[in-house]
């Protein structure tokens, strides 16, 4: 189980291969469920040319350690990777990594779906987009629809 | 005696307030008042003490980190 906040852009699919292999769940885990949030350049049909992501640090690393137990105690898992980056964001960088192993599917991806939703309602990041008129916060997230 | 007053993002930004120290507050609630000198609370505005999330009513004591912070949007 790991978390990672970063300030730096970060390649998911090297993420997922690099912490698969340096863990032990070689030949034990049959499901992997994976999301990744990448960066839009538009919203609320407004071009977006960048972002900047707030975060309380120590809240942060609490509560996403905080959902990593949680989510062990309803879904039996073998591993969970979350990554989340923070800083100064460009369209197509990803923003978030969520990865979930486990023996039999329905556990990783039920896990890895309550994850995202639980981090986006709970974790203290805050996100600042730059449009075209200036900078503005994002007050709330999207449903998801 | 001494509570950490910490704000973050369009709220700090709004206030125009850097994080500090108050001497004492019973409650957060109260700890608001007095960092902010009785500013106008959001209707949307979210409390944590000791980086679990908490009420305005909630107890605050001596050596605590309360933070005040809008509607988290991260993911």
């Amino acid at each position: 189980m790991a978390t990672y906040i970063l300030e730096q852009s970060f390649n998911p699919w090297e993420s997922i291969s690099e912490h698969q292999k340096s863990t032990t769940l070689h030949n034990q885990f049959g499901a992997t469920a994976t999301f990744i949030g990448t960066m839009r350049d538009f919203n609320d049909n407004e071009t977006v040319s960048a972002m900047m992501l707030e975060h309380y640090p120590a809240m942060t690393q609490h509560y996403l350690e905080k959902l990593i137990n949680e989510a062990k105690k309803k879904w039996d898992l073998l591993d969970i990777l979350i990554i989340h980056r923070v800083g100064n964001i460009e369209p197509g960088d990803p923003i978030m990594l969520i990865a979930c192993w486990s023996s039999h599917r329905r556990a990783s991806l039920e896990a890895c779906s309550w994850l995202i939703e639980e981090l986006k309602h709970r974790a203290p990041f805050w996100k600042k987009e730059t449009r075209i008129n200036g900078e503005y916060w994002v007050e709330k997230n999207t449903d998801g629809l | 005696m001494s509570i950490q007053v910490k704000f973050f993002a369009s709220l700090k930004e709004t206030l125009n307030i850097d994080d500090h120290d108050i001497k004492s507050a019973t409650t957060a609630g109260e700890a608001w008042d007095i960092a902010t000198t009785n500013a106008e609370r959001p209707d949307n505005l979210l409390v944590a003490i000791n980086l679990e999330y908490a009420q305005f009513e909630s107890t605050v004591k001596d050596g605590d980190e309360i933070a005040f912070f809008p509607p988290v949007t991260g993911g």
